[in-house]
């Protein structure tokens, strides 16, 4: 159960190897002890993952669970529920990419849909099963700015996390009457495995900021936050900018 | 309609979450009752009655909640023995009407009437009076108690099942439902208090007052201290300290009618209240105003909520806290842990986070029952507005809690974990054996049970 000040007894994490979903579950353990479920596909990069969490004080289990194959995210999201309640579910699994050969590659271009797009939906709905039966608890989307407006140099990414933000975004609203709740974090460029070697854009941050403000919203019951707090007004401007014009900006 | 879906919280406004809420004749039929028991789901049923409880003890996400206020009647009421057979859903508030005019007082009330027989008995409740009169288990005589099974077992705690009956008591509703219950009340000849106040100016003097022997002489004992200030005016004290008034004992005027039942509230509050109100700068002002408001007066004559209850001249004050609520830290250490006891009221003031009703007084000896409360010590009780850092200095709190072999109350805790409560209450598991004897199915269960892992 999440308690008064808004710690969880348990936390799953969707994409058990995620940078920011491991900065998350840190974060959590900060506040008290915490029973953590990592799903993921059975790997040393996994067992790596289970290892860190439990030296930083976590009870952890593991669930094999591969984003690609969504004929088994029920069972998937239906296993880590057995073990005792959920208490907030981290949707953190997703692929960046090589945007240049994505638009042009079918299958780079396709696995991007699936994983980012697809698969989250596939697990959106599955929470959205168990939390229903449970009675309480909170899912924690890890969206992105790229969605808000797709660009040139990232638009595959892009699309992908603009329709998996709409879904979370209807989620929020479906599940609101229930009391589940959902926060939808979209953060910038994150420094992680996922984007070494790559520029760094304006107002990046690190996994463990975006940690922060992640658990910070779902504690306070927010249920759209960027990561950092400026990107809202930048990403305000940029939606709005003429198409002539945003097409020579640097971003 | 008798069952809708309903977000719960508790007193303090909360850790919300939606359960089935059976209200009417699904909850006054004994058989409808037990019946659905029989076919709870896998969620579970947990009784909830008027939901003073300040956590989750009352909730239960995703499964049923009994309201209990349904079953209100008062089946029979003997002057003479002073015994009380009535509903689990009364509230103290109501039998303490009904029982005044035949010279019977509640033998234990805490700091609300607004509660239930059933929470009263499930959460153990204490009042000023404990030193004198221990908690509200003691004046059980005896209780029905509905079981997962859905046979109905009448329990005495001397009799052939007193185990359950003790499990029951401060049992925060895990064993069952308790439905029906005949409390040993107390003789009186008046509602009224003859009371003593006086002001303490440090924390020296307010543990000094309560050591020193004086609090025997009195039935009721209790003190507001300022949890604020730091410096000299540290834990200084505003005591109020009486006990029931004899009939001779009272002016004339009340005389003509000396158990009339004379508790006046002045208003509600409004649900407007915004976050941020609950600060260092009211509270200081408050509590200020308060403490020079007591004066060193002996053998004053004060009604019930002048003594007992001032917070009821203002009906629905948790909303005073605005929208994100506030928790109740209560805990109780051992008479010998002065010294530190001492550290953590002078560490509460420096910490940043700020409380207005605080409350001091020197329990004495405890009850058989397992995840009863009280026992011999020093009961502290501070409320904090929701903020940033609060969990954090919560759990040092627990850890020095526990250190010093002490405890938290379930009818106010919202936040501790499994692992701590369980090194608080080291008979947890005495009375997880008798629960799993008689809800081996765990049909009972309940948002407070999942928190802190008391139910499989």
């Amino acid at each position: 159960m999440i308690d008064a000040v808004g710690h969880p007894s348990s936390l799953l994490l969707l994409g058990g190897t995620s940078e920011i979903g491991l900065a998350i579950a840190e974060r959590y353990l900060e506040g008290g002890p915490l029973r953590i479920v990592l799903a993921g596909r059975q790997s040393t990069r996994l067992a790596d993952a289970a290892a860190r969490l439990s030296r930083a004080g976590g009870h952890v289990e593991t669930v094999e669970f591969d984003a690609k194959d969504a004929a088994v995210h029920t069972e998937a999201v239906r296993k880590a529920f057995a073990g005792g309640d959920i208490d907030v579910a981290v949707v953190a699994f997703g692929l960046l990419g090589d945007q240049e050969t994505a638009w042009q590659d079918i299958d780079v271009a396709v696995e991007l849909a699936e994983v980012n797009y697809v698969a989250a939906v596939s697990v959106g709905v599955a929470l959205a099963t168990e939390f229903r039966r449970q009675g309480h608890g909170r899912i924690l989307a890890l969206s992105s700015v790229a969605g808000e407006r797709a660009r040139r140099s990232n638009f595959v990414y892009g699309s992908t996390k603009a329709g998996m933000d709409a879904f979370y975004t209807g989620l929020t609203e479906a599940l609101r009457p229930d009391g589940i709740g959902v926060t939808i974090v979209r953060p910038g460029f994150v420094h992680t495995k996922m984007t070494t070697g790559m520029d760094a854009a304006p107002l990046s941050t690190t996994p463990e900021k975006v940690a922060e403000i992640a658990v910070d919203a779902v504690t306070k019951g927010h249920e759209l936050v960027w990561a950092p707090a400026p990107l809202r007004a930048v990403m305000s401007v940029l939606r709005h900018i003429p198409r002539p014009i945003f097409r020579r900006l640097p971003v | 309609m008798p069952r809708s879906v309903e977000t719960l919280v508790g007193w303090a406004r909360t850790a919300p979450s939606r359960a089935t809420v059976l209200s009417g004749d699904e909850v006054t039929s004994d058989e409808r009752l037990a019946e659905t028991l029989t076919s709870a789901g896998a969620r579970g049923v947990i009784a909830r009655g008027l939901g003073r409880s300040y956590g989750d003890t009352a909730q239960n996400a995703g499964g049923l909640v009994v309201d209990m206020t349904a079953r209100d009647r008062v089946h029979a009421i003997d002057a003479e023995t002073g015994l009380v057979d009535l509903d689990a859903g009364v509230s103290l508030d109501r039998l303490m009407r009904i029982a005044l005019p035949f010279g019977l007082w509640v033998p234990v009330l805490p700091g609300t009437r607004q509660v239930t027989i059933g929470g009263a008995i499930a959460n153990d409740i204490h009042g000023k009076n404990h030193h004198s009169a221990g908690s509200f288990g003691d004046h059980v005589a005896s209780m029905d108690l509905l079981t997962a099974s859905g046979d109905v077992r009448r329990l005495e705690p001397d009799g052939p099942e007193s185990e359950l009956f003790w499990a029951t008591v401060g049992g925060i509703g895990l064993t069952g439902i308790i439905l029906r219950a005949t409390i040993r009340m107390t003789k009186t000849e008046t509602a009224y208090f003859v009371a003593d106040t006086e002001r303490t100016a440090n924390l020296d003097e307010t543990i000094e007052r309560f050591s020193d022997g004086s609090d025997e002489a009195y039935d009721y004992s209790s003190a507001w201290f300022d949890s604020i200030s730091t410096g000299p005016k540290l834990g200084r004290a505003a005591l109020g300290r009486g006990s029931l008034a004899r009939l001779d004992e009272l002016p004339e005027k009340l005389r003509r009618d000396p158990l009339k039942f004379d508790a006046p509230q002045l208003a509600t509050l409004p649900d407007v209240f915004p976050n941020g109100l609950a600060n260092k700068l009211t509270f200081s002002a408050i509590g200020e105003l308060y403490y020079r408001k007591t004066k060193n007066k002996r053998g004053q004559i004060q009604n019930l909520t002048a003594f007992y209850h001032p917070l009821d001249l203002f009906g629905d004050w948790n909303r005073a806290y605005g929208s994100q609520g506030f928790l109740q830290y209560q805990f109780i250490v051992p008479l010998a842990a002065e010294a530190e006891f001492r550290a953590i009221i002078a560490d509460i003031a420096a910490s940043g986070h700020v409380s207005f009703l605080n409350v001091f007084k020197k329990f004495g000896e405890g009850n058989r029952a397992p995840l009863s409360f009280p026992m011999p010590g020093w009961n502290i009780c501070v409320d904090f507005p929701i903020v940033d850092g609060l969990g954090r200095f919560c759990r040092e709190l627990d850890e020095r809690v526990l250190a010093m072999g002490g405890r938290l109350y379930t009818a106010k805790d919202s936040r501790t974990d499994a692992a701590t409560f369980a090194a608080m209450y080291p008979r947890l598991d005495e009375w997880r054996k008798v629960r799993d004897t008689v809800d081996p199915d765990g049909v009972f269960a309940s948002d407070m049970g999942r928190r802190l892992a008391l139910t499989s």
